[in-house]
């Protein structure tokens, strides 16, 4: 096959995958170091071509309220921002999910907390994964490692959003979302049209109620006995998701006697740690979780069964190791190496933590 | 000179015995229950006085509950 | 004539519209909010807006306005109606949509959401009401308290030292570019009622002719909040609200 293979920054690839899935509207607000998805967005003018919509919004308070409104009309819609911005929207997001509404929220973390620094940083996991705003909840939430997954991830995570009725996050590194890589962008397709969207979507406020009762798009239950039936039907979602839905990556794990658990741009350079572990003739495998939530358990616990001890590695001070644990259990020498604050590790330093952590070198 | 004559029906049940109605009307045509209660427990409204209704609308246009019907009669 | 013979279908002149269903109002009695949802459900239908509407429900005591009004409704967090309708109208242009907000939910935590929704000439109606309190969570202080108005977070009167002033947000929207029709209206008489109605019937309309954004602020009571009668309630709503708050169009862009 012959596909056109091009030049971008991940945050550009989102924008031009966003465009190409038949995204209908784009609401954001600009922050560093994610600004460039608007900032796209907007150069590329996709209202003149595909019709879509997108809106620069006063704040990310008012982007995932937007998108909140567009959603509840059966529209596949977004947002993106980063960490304090995602912070803002969390009410919102807890809106989405307790109204079962698909739609897709783009997270390219910089290190905090506060204000923190522009510079990448993973330290978003547990907001990501554990709920984030108020409210018993999960999102699905996709950790893009490369370009490519940036672009692809934009057309996954909406189809799984629609699939279950349920928000999901593309939780980027600010690596992967200001580095330029090779990708090959999805094939354009058109947007739905107004009775696709009716199809797929009976429940949603379309305003075009012809035959049907109205719809409406709501969180509120005062009945605590129906909202109790709401939050099981919600878990059931979830546990569905977890059935069907974990995505994880694998390397060199057949033989490994040591294993390093690391996702977005981090796993990548600890592949080049453990290269340089095998030259020394150290065991080392890789797993690299691809959904955050649901978590990959299961491959983990089973991977670590010929292996030593663990590595988490993180840009954080130890977010995703807290799953790692959960999946192994006590008995296994679990340990973390973050680098916080913006600070990116080097191969060579991970596998110094690697030999000191799991090996006592 | 036509003559005018007005009717108007009350959902006693939907009524929250505001008394707004009573107070709008320019004819006096309605009060509220003195004693009795609908199954709510308010003193809703009633005709008391159907003869002077002219029609408006009046009541109605007040009531925030829209329980009042209005019927209206121009004999030439 | 008797009362029967004029009780028949054909000399109705008056009866519940039909997009406003049987299910009680929860609302106290006598509360404005009523009202105003009958006149727009009346709207919606005269005007052939019954299959073609989204409103967006505050939080407040108008959070289940989708109860009562039967079109297709979303129920958005606090403050945030303006940016849903927003994005439900760029993304479903030939829709009506409008928003229906109380004085909390649009002038104290929304008025970011409002401000730039009218800034940016949303074609969206934004029905405001404003009874000067926080009803639904009894009876505190809103941004458009009026000086020296008891709440239970003033119960010695609002102090504008302490609390600023009574914020007068449809004259800041009637500024902006963004909007063509911005009027103040009340439903304490009949004659009120039929002026509001034609006022948020023109906001519609505005809206589905892309003339941008048309807010009617209607000055509503409280009375279980003012704790007054229905009655009273008017009254005082008419010689207090009304001197602090005129009544009337701050802006009509819209030669008729």
């Amino acid at each position: 096959m012959n596909q056109e293979v091009k030049l971008m920054k991940g945050n550009e690839a989102i924008a031009h995958a966003a465009i190409r899935y038949g995204v209908d509207g784009y609401f954001g607000y600009p922050i560093t170091p994610q600004s460039e998805v608007l900032e796209t967005l907007e150069a590329e003018m996709p209202w003149e071509t595909t019709g879509m919509v997108v809106l620069q919004a006063e704040s990310e308070i008012a982007s995932i309220n937007m998108v909140y409104g567009g959603a509840a009309t059966g529209k596949a819609v977004m947002t993106s921002s980063s960490s304090p911005g995602i912070s803002l929207m969390q009410e919102g997001i807890s809106y989405l999910a307790a109204s079962e509404l698909p739609a897709l929220i783009v997270n390219v973390m910089r290190g905090g907390p506060g204000l923190g620094t522009i510079h990448p940083s993973q330290s978003d996991y547990f907001q990501a994964t554990k709920g984030g705003g108020h409210g018993d909840y999960h999102l699905i939430v996709l950790a893009p490692a490369t370009v490519q997954e940036m672009a692809d991830f934009v057309g996954l995570g909406f189809d799984l959003a629609f699939k279950y009725r349920t928000p999901a996050m593309i939780l980027a590194d600010g690596i992967v979302g200001q580095m330029m890589e090779k990708v090959v962008l999805p094939e354009p397709r058109p947007r739905r049209t107004e009775e696709e969207i009716a199809r797929q979507c009976p429940w949603a406020a379309t305003g075009h109620s012809h035959g049907r009762k109205p719809n409406v798009v709501t969180s509120l239950e005062l009945d605590s006995a129906l909202m109790e039936k709401n939050n099981e039907r919600f878990q059931r979602t979830y546990r569905e998701i977890e059935k069907n839905e974990v995505r994880y990556e694998s390397y060199h794990t057949e033989d490994a006697e040591y294993l390093i658990v690391a996702f977005g741009t981090v796993a990548r350079i600890c592949l080049k740690a453990i290269e340089d572990a095998r030259a020394e003739g150290i065991k080392v495998g890789l797993i690299r979780p691809i959904t955050l939530w649901p978590f990959p358990y299961d491959a983990i616990a089973e991977a670590s069964k010929t292996c030593k001890g663990i590595l988490v590695t993180e840009l954080n001070a130890g977010q995703m190791i807290e799953d790692v644990r959960l999946a192994v259990g006590r008995n296994m020498n679990v340990r973390h190496f973050g680098r916080m604050g913006g600070i990116v590790p080097n191969p060579s330093e991970i596998l110094s933590a690697l030999k000191k952590e799991l090996i006592g070198e | 000179m036509p003559k005018i004559y007005g009717a108007v029906t009350i959902n006693a049940e939907r009524c929250k015995g505001c008394e707004l109605c009573v107070i709008a009307c320019p004819t006096k045509v309605l009060q509220l229950q003195p004693k009795e209660v609908n199954n709510k427990g308010y003193h809703y409204a009633t005709v008391v006085n159907a003869e002077a209704c002219i029609g408006c609308a009046s009541c109605a246009t007040v009531c925030p509950d829209a329980c009042i019907e209005v019927y209206k009669v121009i004999e030439k | 004539m008797k009362q029967e013979d004029i009780i028949c279908p054909e000399n109705r002149v008056y009866a519940k519209p039909r997009l406003l269903n049987d299910n009680t109002m929860h609302y106290c009695p006598g509360c404005s909010h009523g009202v105003v949802h009958r006149i727009i459900a009346e709207i919606l239908d005269e005007e052939g807006y019954a299959d073609n509407t989204v409103g967006v429900a505050p939080v407040g005591c108008a959070v289940f306005a989708y109860k009562y009004i039967d079109v297709d409704w979303v129920e958005a967090a606090h403050g945030r109606a303006p940016a849903l309708a927003t994005a439900i109208k760029r993304l479903n242009p030939d829709r009506l949509v409008f928003t229906y907000q109380g004085d909390g939910d649009l002038a104290a935590i929304g008025t970011g959401e409002t401000i730039h929704a009218a800034n940016r000439a949303e074609n969206i109606t934004i029905i405001f009401i404003n009874n000067g309190i926080y009803g639904m969570t009894g009876g505190q202080m809103a941004p458009t308290t009026l000086e020296g108005m008891k709440t239970a977070t003033t119960p010695y009167g609002r102090r504008i030292d302490l609390n600023g002033y009574p914020l007068n947000i449809s004259e800041l929207l009637a500024k902006l570019d963004g909007t063509c029709y911005v009027t103040r209206q009340s439903v304490d008489t009949p004659a009120a009622v039929k002026k509001a109605k034609k006022a948020i019937a023109q906001a519609f309309a505005n809206s589905m002719a892309g003339r941008g954004t048309s807010v009617v602020e209607i000055l509503g009571t409280c009375a279980s909040g003012w704790k007054m009668s229905p009655h009273d309630a008017n009254l005082w709503m008419r010689e207090h609200m009304g001197e602090h708050y005129q009544l009337g169009d701050l802006k009509n862009e819209v030669k008729q």
